[in-house]
């Protein structure tokens, strides 16, 4: 196949075809980082925003650096959730963007599909880097990338993705990238934070950890978004980390060979012991690296495709 | 026999044979005894090719390092085709100083792609020197960069597309121009 999308938005609308034709190129793009000149060519002379309308650090971090990487001039544009919120002053922010000549435009936002509005609303490439609860496309490329990597492959693999699944766009989009890839995804936490309706997207939902820990390839993780939560939700730190914080006892059961991935920045001590963080079965410094050679594929791919003409 | 998806032949399989001689020859006579080749090829008919002249040198008792250059990271032209490729890697030994390398491609056009090459060896290290060996240069240089080794140069107009036809990628030989 040839990659012809300007923009990436969500995994939801990728077939399983473009997503490994991503993990591909992103092995390639793994390699040059292993070399003496740790930079290519590929989008010289091209201008890249950093729109991050959502605090980030590490994500727009390991942005810049693919975008360096690949030799982009790149702009960082950070705003107060309060300043630019949806609607027209995000299209009066595209405008502003659209001046300054922008080739390709990383987006963060709180609002779930921001990107789209903007990528419906300009030449320049448009690649999701989180809006709201909806999607986080290249964390879902990293993490299944990573499996692949480790385990050399994802048909078949049981993941287990743990926490705060109903505001977790990592989880979506990892549920996504899985899911086509034939893994077996099982949804585990309190039933508050687990809603049946992601039942629909053919994974397995359990609020009891330690009756599927054992059986598990893959344990994913996830950071309870205390920003995003409203009351009710969360059963409480202690009782969270008892349940389903991965501790050292639980990791003792671990399955031999299998995954734990988080997508940082980690609680430790609540999701995930510092031990176990840190232990034989963690590839959390896997999925950095592997994001750096994500992005730097989805930035070379989306900024090869020609603009669009006449927006 | 013509193919109607390739255009009109220039060259058959046995003049293919010849140039391939020819470029062979051409490299020998650059090369010296004490110098470890490498030879890389340029995906995609230029890695056949440089399989072939591995072969080739071997029979003359010349041993050889092969491998791949992919150029697509180091293009000019990002950004003005429509959809992009599959890369296809990029295998260069790790002590590439102690090396020559010999980058192997089917046709020379523009140059653009020799620069491409030249470009993305040197990101990876710093080989002892650097030699172009073409099977067929076809003219229309928009850089000044020539072959050290040509099997054949080719007479066709300037906006003409030649194609070199190799069994190993194609199912069948020769060079064609439409």
């Amino acid at each position: 196949m040839k990659w012809t999308r300007k923009d990436l938005l969500a995994l939801s609308e990728m077939s399983a075809e473009e997503i490994i034709f991503v993990l591909d190129t992103a092995a390639e793009f793994k390699d040059v980082g292993r070399r003496r000149l740790k930079k290519v060519p590929s989008l010289r002379g091209k201008t890249l925003v950093n729109l991050f309308v959502e605090a980030s650090t590490r994500t727009r971090t390991s942005f810049e650096l693919a975008a360096v990487r690949l030799s982009a001039d790149v702009v960082n544009i950070t705003a107060g959730g309060s300043s630019l919120s949806k609607g027209e002053s995000l299209k009066d922010t595209a405008k502003n963007l659209e001046a300054l000549a922008a080739d390709l435009i990383v987006l963060r936002h709180s609002a779930a599909g921001a990107s789209r509005f903007l990528a419906a609303r300009l030449g320049a490439g448009v690649i999701n880097a989180g809006d709201g609860s909806h999607e986080h496309p290249t964390q879902g490329l990293l993490d299944v990338f990573t499996i692949r990597e480790r385990l050399g492959r994802i048909e078949g693999v049981k993941v287990g993705i743990v926490g705060d699944i109903r505001f977790s766009r990592v989880a979506r989009s990892d549920i996504q990238a899985l899911t086509k890839l034939g893994a077996e995804v099982t949804l585990i936490g309190p039933p508050t934070l687990v809603p049946r309706e992601f039942g629909r997207l053919g994974v397995r939902l359990t609020d009891r950890f330690d009756d599927v820990l054992g059986e598990l390839d893959v344990v994913n993780l996830l950071r309870i978004q205390h920003e995003r939560q409203k009351a009710g939700h969360f059963p409480g730190t202690g009782e969270y980390a008892s349940l389903f914080g991965l501790n050292a006892s639980r990791a003792a059961r671990l399955k031999q060979g299998a995954l734990v991935m988080h997508p940082g920045p980690i609680h430790r001590g609540i999701e995930l012991d510092g031990s176990v963080a840190d232990g034989p079965h963690s590839v959390i410094l896997d999925q950095v690296t592997n994001g750096l050679a994500v992005r730097m594929a989805v930035l070379y791919l989306c900024g090869s495709v020609p603009p669009k003409e006449g927006e | 026999m013509t193919d109607e998806h390739a255009g009109r032949r220039l060259m058959d399989a046995g003049g293919v044979a010849s140039a391939e001689m020819r470029l062979v020859g051409g490299i020998v006579g650059k090369i010296n005894r004490e110098e470890r080749i490498f030879l890389a090829g340029i995906p995609t008919r230029g890695v056949a090719l440089a399989a072939r002249v591995a072969r080739a040198l071997r029979e003359r008792g010349i041993d050889s390092g092969l491998g791949t250059v992919d150029i697509s990271m180091h293009r000019d032209d990002l950004g003005l085709r429509e959809g992009v490729s599959a890369l296809r890697g990029t295998e260069l030994p790790l002590d590439l100083e102690r090396w020559t390398v010999v980058l192997i491609d089917d046709v020379q056009h523009t140059g653009r792609t020799a620069r491409a090459a030249i470009e993305a060896v040197l990101a990876f290290g710093r080989p002892r020197r650097i030699l172009y060996g073409v099977l067929a240069d076809r003219g229309g240089r928009e850089l000044p960069l020539c072959p050290d080794a040509t099997g054949t140069v080719l007479k066709v107009e300037d906006h003409a597309r030649v194609r070199v036809r190799l069994t190993e990628v194609d199912g069948d030989e020769g060079i064609f121009a439409s």
